[in-house]
Formats: structure tokens, sequence, C-alpha cells
């Protein structure tokens, strides 16, 4: 991880780490603070905890997103104090909805300017974000709302497993990893487990993400947590809801960030700072019979 | 509210589920009358039986022994864009008097009083879905006369109403609060009160709202929530009292 960040992820960048709610890579983000990445514009449709602690550690200069909260739980804090406050550094931030930022990333994976979507009409969002516009449709004469292309510099992307060359596989929830990968000029794929090639082509149907995009293949077990990987943890609602009171003074987060991404060196050092953690949210089996792939 | 809300779904009906209450309707509507409900998350989740109560709507157990797994650009373009969801659920800090939702900000936008999370998928919810069931709790600060911000559309504002934008879906059509329900005339839009729950009363409901609220001549006198829904709520769809 050190080194896929260290080569990869600059200064100034466009960062994507994707994940909705699923495999959200939260080991690549304490590597990028660990690492004091500056001035990067990051894009997420939540920001979650993940930005809001690259947020909290001064990394961000700008933000592009479709809803920042704790989901389930409350605010952001950190990220609110950079809007409301200016606070470590100032935040611009440029705002869609869902439905516009997975626009925008099939627009970039897809290498197309723009994307025309039926949005925003009677809304204020345009208002705010003189980036929505409209297109005339030269079919219909109707008039479309567009977002513009989001070809981030990096993209990071958590999966559940994937063999050396990075072709990888993920079930459960997909969020918007696939557009996210394709629209990247560069991937980093972050995994549970490498396999052997001949376990993904066992099953290509699962194949999201081909090898010959990626970059960079990390192995990082519970580089998602407290995001979660269907079939390898649970979600660790426990810590969203403990992040509320982390997050809200901006000196116990500054503490929390010292200890638990600082203060170590890597992803296995900081599970070990909590132990029972992953037998608490281990997941337990279920599997699903498998298909005829024969000919 | 929770009652209340989960009483507007019919069977069959294909809905867009938000987290909080309109979760705890759905489930409870699936365990009573609708159990035909088919919920589909914006994470991706179709047709999704939830074996507990999810805290985000990107649970892992709204995967387990689903219908089947979207992408999000499958949801939004497909599923909602394409004119196949019925129901949408909504919450938002205001609304007003047209059904406008706003879950942005309040203040002004540049420089905000209160930052809220924005509309994830709020504002093409309300624009696609057939019909928008609102739960919010009715106070005046949360029902003033315009939002400071619109997030998600209602049935007229300072851009027209839904038919000069020609929106293709119903828009709010029923919203649901902690003292009774309020429904949009069908001549011009405005939220009008045509129902309320046994301790509440009209006046009552009116000082809550931050317009001269009209009440509908036939106004619905609401039943209290039966001893079974209180239980099968608090009992077995929301144990550890998450929501209520």
């Amino acid at each position: 991880m050190k080194d896929a960040v260290a080569r990869l992820v600059r200064d100034g960048d466009v960062v994507v780490i994707e994940g909705f709610t699923h495999l959200i890579c939260f080991a690549a983000a304490h590597e990028i603070i660990r690492q004091r990445r500056k001035d990067l514009t990051i894009c997420r449709l939540t920001p979650d905890l993940v930005y809001d602690q690259l947020i909290a550690a001064g990394c961000a200069r700008k933000l592009v997103f479709s809803w920042a909260g704790n989901p389930g739980v409350g605010s952001l804090h950190a990220l609110r104090r950079a809007i409301e406050k200016g606070t470590p550094v100032p935040l611009e931030i440029e705002e869609y909805s869902h439905f516009g930022m997975v626009a925008r990333l099939s627009a970039g994976a897809a290498k197309l300017p723009f994307w025309p979507l039926s949005d925003y009409r009677g809304s204020d969002l345009p208002a705010a974000n003189p980036l929505i516009r409209t297109v005339r449709c030269p079919y219909t004469d109707e008039e479309l709302a567009t977002v513009p292309a989001l070809n981030p510099d990096v993209t990071i992307i958590h999966a559940q497993r994937a063999d050396a060359e990075g072709n990888a596989q993920i079930w459960g929830l997909y969020g918007v990893q696939k557009e996210a990968a394709f629209a990247a000029k560069r991937v980093i794929m972050v995994v549970e487990e490498i396999v052997e090639p001949s376990v993904v082509r066992a099953d290509p149907n699962r194949t999201l993400i081909p090898g010959f995009i990626v970059d960079a293949v990390v192995c990082e077990p519970w580089g998602a947590h407290p995001s979660y990987a269907q079939g390898y943890y649970d979600r660790d609602n426990d810590f969203y809801v403990a992040w509320d009171d982390v997050s809200r003074d901006d000196a116990r987060l500054q503490t929390w960030l010292n200890e638990f991404v600082d203060g170590v060196p890597d992803r296995a050092a900081y599970m070990d700072k909590m132990p029972g953690l992953r037998e608490r949210l281990k997941a337990k089996p279920r599997f699903c019979e498998g298909v005829n792939y024969g000919f | 509210m929770a009652v209340r809300a989960a009483k507007e779904l019919r069977d069959g009906d294909v809905v867009f589920v938000g987290i909080g209450l309109p979760n705890l309707a759905c489930n409870l509507a699936r365990a009573t009358h609708a159990p035909n409900l088919v919920l589909i998350y914006e994470s991706g989740a179709v047709g999704a039986v939830p074996d507990r109560l999810p805290v985000s709507i990107g649970d892992p157990a709204l995967v387990t022994d689903s219908l089947a797994v979207a992408s999000m650009a499958d949801i939004f373009q497909f599923y909602l864009q394409g004119g196949r969801i019925q129901v949408g659920f909504l919450g938002g800090a205001q609304v007003d008097r047209y059904g406008n939702i706003n879950s942005t900000v309040i203040g002004p936008y540049a420089k905000p009083k209160v930052r809220l999370p924005g509309s994830g998928g709020a504002c093409e919810i309300a624009i696609h879905a057939e019909r928008v069931i609102v739960v919010a709790p009715l106070s005046p600060r949360s029902f003033p006369e315009a939002v400071d911000f619109a997030t998600s559309p209602g049935h007229a504002g300072k851009y027209g109403t839904r038919k000069q934008l020609g929106l293709p879906g119903g828009g709010p059509q029923r919203i649901v609060t902690d003292v009774g329900v309020l429904e949009p005339s069908p001549d011009d839009g405005e939220l009008e009160l045509v129902g309320i729950y046994p301790n509440a009363t009209v006046d009552d409901v009116k000082a809550k709202v931050g317009w001269p609220l009209r009440v509908r001549a036939d106004l619905e006198k609401y039943p209290a929530p039966t001893a079974e829904e209180l239980r099968l709520l608090r009992d077995v769809l929301d144990p550890t009292h998450l929501y209520i």
C-alpha cells in the first residue's frame, strides 16, 4: 500500500475512493494521510467517514459529492467545520445528486464529454452548481440536464478478491466501482485476498474490473474497516456511531488520527490495536450454488 | 408516523426505500397488509428482505436473499428514470407550502447556517417516482411558507409547476407527520390537511405550519395504532429501538 500510494497518488490530484457503504478503502485513505498528500480534490457520492478523515487531516482542497452525512447517525463534523468555518483548511465544494455523480463517472468511463439525464428541473441544484447545464435533444427537441465527465487522476477500488494482475471480482453492492475505475487515468486495486487466475476464470461473470486497467494491486485484509466486505466482515456500525463523538471536537479527532493512522505503520497494526474486532465482525458463511459454464 | 406511512403502501408496490422511519414503515407494511412489496434501495439491492433493521441503506443484510443486486447506474437510469418505481420515500429538514423539500442547507447556499447532507437520490426520486411519500415531524421551522433551498421539487415553485416543467412523476402525494397527514390540493398543489391522529386537534396542526393551512371538508380521523402494529414495531422490527 505504501508503495502504491507513493507511486500513484500525487499532491493536487483528483482522487476517487469509491464504494457505496460497501468496500470503502479506508486503508488507502490512511496511507494518503500518513504520506501527507495535500491539495487533493476528493470525489465520492457519499464522503462518509473516509473523507471526513482526509479533510480533518488537511489533505483536501476541494470536495465533489452528492450526500454528505454519517449514514444512519447524523453529520460529518470535520466536513461541516471545513465548510462552515474553514478549518483546518478551507474546503471548496461542488455538489450534485447521486444520479448526477453516477452520470459524471459514466461519461468519464465512456470518454464522452458529458452525460444527459432527466433530472434537476424544479430544483435549486443547477443554481448552486453552474456545471449542471442543459442540452436540447436533436431527436425530440426536449431539454435534458447534463453533467460533465469526471476523469479522476487516480481511483482506488476495494474488492473482495483479484488475481495478481488485478482482475477483480466483486459481489454484494457494486456502487459505482466499475464506472469509477474505467473513468480513471490510474487505478489502485486493493483486495481482501489474492487468488489464482484459475479462480477468476472459473467464474468470469463475477469479474467487474479487468486487470489491464489496473496500475497496482494491493492485498490488504480488513482494508475496508469500518466499512465492510460482503462474505468477509460486517460493517462496524458501532464505529460509525462512535465517530459522531470522536469527530465533534477537532482536538479529539486529531488525537484519534495520531493514534490510529499516524501511530501505526499499516493496516495489520491498525487492526491489532482493536483486540476482538476481527471476531466480532467476521461474516457468517452464506454460499450460493455455482452455475454451469460449460458448452 | 411509521404505522401511518405503512398504510400508504399498496401490496405489490415497487418502493424506493430510504433509511430510518421509511425503512421501518416498509417492513411493517410487508409484515401486515403488503407482503408483496418490492423494496429497492439506491445502493443497488432489489427485492431486499433484510432480516435485521438496516442502519444504513448499504447494509449487507439488504443483499442476502435479495432478488437482484444492480449497479447504481442501473438503479438510477433504468429503475428510477425508466419509470419503474411506484413509490419513493423522502424526508427533509424543510417542506414548504407546495411540497418542495430541502435537505441541502438552512440559510443561504454560499454561507449556510446549517449544512445538511444534500440531495443523495432525493432530487431524482421527487422527479421520477409515480408518487412520493414524505415522512417528517410537523413544526413551524420545518414547514415554512417556502424552503431555503429546493433540493427536491414539489408541485410548484419559482421554476413553475410540475406540469410546466414536464416532470414525469407525481411528486409528494402524502406528507405523513407526527400529528396528521397533508396532501396536495388537486387544483394548485398547495398542501392541505386531510387527516389527523386521535390525540391531535386541527388547531394544533395549524399552529405547526408556516402558512394558513387549508383543511379538507371530509377530514379523516385516523384510528390509534393497534396493539399488534405496536408489537410488530417494538418487538420484532425495531427491537433495539434504533428508530422508535
